[in-house]
């Protein structure tokens, strides 16, 4: 019979010898393995005090950008939604009126824009379609909560933290971890 | 007038005593917890609890505390007495055992001397083992009265394990009973101390009465009467609340005990390796102190073993198991006693 790869071993069917009978001698070899364990380096990552490094390419939880004037950049299109394949994005547009041109950054803007991290599979597609850089995925992900009203993000949970009046909040939010990292 | 005879103070003493020995063994058992997740930890590469307290120090507490808090759960269909019954058998049985041993030599206070072992009854062993075959009754009665063919199933399996590793643990201790001359922990313990310790002498009775040891505290790869992967838990599994707790911790008392006669029985119980404690009888009681410290590392060190043991191999298949009791231990110790009093014969010729 041919085998399929050069590493099948023929297997030992031999009676145990009375020693091998008796465990005693594998046993012990086995708890030499366990004491070299028990020596060496832990893979443990304490969790809320260290955290893994995520790989550049990481999406987490969206966020809605702004402009360096702390305008919202984001015109409600829908072009997000239409591209999300979880059906996550909702929203609802409203026009500008005169006065808020502080507020946003087009004549049209979002009233309403929610997302719902239940359905929301964090694949990137919103930000890919989005014409205006409005949208992106942020290096966090969305934490636990005990029901499900508190998964459907609005607008106030994902917009950015404003440039103008917060400028840390708003580079930490971006994702620039140097500035993370100087902090602590 | 009879009262009047009786040693009052002899009887305080020991109530203190008995106090102390329980409250010391519950102590024990509670770290055992808290010692074996660290060491199954660290053998899987992790670091255990390190949340409640400086290096988790505080989690058995914690995990007392969440036992207590557990809704007390008695089946319907389940024999109402007997289900209360089994833990509680459990658990003093596991408690019993420490009557006799010698925890450490004689110490002097307010003029009197106290010997810190709660009865040195010259049948000492024979105590411990009747003792220690009760415990099954608690395995037995707790998977009976429960209602349920996994609980009934485990607690035959484990009747059965610690009837067939019983004879073998006895068997083993003969030979060791052929040259002490004496069933009292106390005068083995002295006997060591005189000469060397007997596992000099007894190597394969100890390495008999330890594998026994392990089968009879049911623990890996002996633990055939929980068996979480084919009886979902075994006889405890209808228990809940504290009474689950009484049968956790049954097992570690179980467990320090017999660690405990262990190292009384071939390791020279309280006696301190390579140092004559005869000719320091001026240190008083710090002598029984240092033994005391003596013995309870030695304990230790047996438990961390037991533990070692138990998170490197799996657990037996029923016919390995039975296998190994009655074909291969049994003949072992026999073949050992009869080399031994063949021994003796010959010496005393």
């Amino acid at each position: 019979m041919t085998t399929l790869t050069n590493r099948a071993k023929p297997v030992d069917r031999k009676p145990m010898t009375f020693l091998e009978s008796i465990y005693l001698w594998n046993i012990f070899k086995g708890m030499m393995i366990t004491l070299k364990h028990f020596f060496k380096k832990k893979a443990t990552i304490q969790y809320p005090e260290q955290t893994r490094p995520f790989s550049p390419v990481f999406r987490g939880v969206q966020i809605l950008n702004r402009d360096e004037d702390g305008r919202e950049r984001c015109t409600a299109c829908g072009l997000c939604a239409l591209a999300c394949p979880a059906e996550a994005i909702t929203m609802e547009a409203a026009e500008r009126l005169s006065g808020e041109e502080n507020l946003y950054r087009e004549e049209k803007y979002a009233a309403k824009y929610e997302i719902n991290m239940l359905r929301c599979i964090f694949c990137g597609f919103c930000e890919e379609a989005c014409p205006k850089d409005a949208i992106y995925l942020s290096e966090t992900f969305a934490p636990s909560a005990y029901n499900r009203k508190n998964f459907i993000y609005n607008k106030q949970d994902l917009l950015i933290p404003d440039p103008k009046t917060q400028p840390e909040e708003f580079a930490q939010a971006k994702g620039l971890r140097e500035i993370n990292k100087k902090n602590k | 007038m009879y009262l009047l005879t009786v040693d009052w103070i002899l009887l305080l003493e020991k109530l203190i005593l008995i106090a102390i020995v329980v409250m010391a063994s519950l102590l024990v058992a509670m770290y055992s917890t808290y010692a074996e997740r660290k060491i199954a930890a660290f053998m899987q590469d992790r670091i255990g609890p390190n949340r409640a307290g400086p290096f988790g120090i505080l989690q058995p507490l914690a995990d007392g505390g969440k036992l207590f808090f557990k809704e007390e759960i008695i089946p319907n269909h389940s024999n109402k007495i007997l289900f209360i019954l089994g833990p509680s058998l459990a658990m003093l049985t596991a408690m019993m055992t420490c009557a006799v041993v010698p925890w450490s030599g004689d110490i002097n206070l307010f003029g009197r001397t106290i010997p810190l072992q709660i009865a040195d009854v010259n049948i000492g062993i024979l105590y411990v083992f009747a003792v220690v075959s009760l415990g099954v009754y608690g395995i037995m009665i707790g998977g009976w009265s429960s209602n349920n063919k996994f609980s009934l199933l485990a607690a035959l399996r484990g009747a059965s394990q610690v009837i067939s590793y019983e004879l073998a643990m006895g068997l083993s201790l003969i030979a060791l009973l052929m040259m002490t001359g004496s069933l009292s922990l106390k005068t083995i313990v002295e006997q060591q101390m005189a000469s060397h310790w007997n596992v000099l002498y007894q190597p394969l009775a100890f390495l008999i009465f330890f594998v026994c040891a392990l089968a009879e505290c049911n623990r890996t790869p002996f633990d055939l009467a929980e068996a979480e992967s084919e009886l979902n838990m075994g006889y405890h599994q209808e228990y809940s609340s504290m009474k689950l707790g009484f049968y956790l911790f049954a097992e570690y008392v179980n467990m320090f005990i017999s660690s405990a006669i262990m190292a009384t029985l071939f390791f020279g119980g309280y006696d301190i390796p390579f140092f004559n404690e005869s000719a320091h009888t001026d240190w008083g009681n710090w002598l029984a102190v240092a033994g005391i410290v003596c013995f309870m590392i030695k304990i230790s060190i047996f438990i961390f073993v037991f533990m070692w043991i138990r998170w490197t191999v799996p657990r037996f298949r029923y016919d390995q198991l039975m296998n190994l009791g009655w074909k291969k231990l049994i003949p072992l110790a026999l073949a050992n006693m009869l080399v031994t009093g063949a021994v003796i014969l010959w010496m005393h010729k």
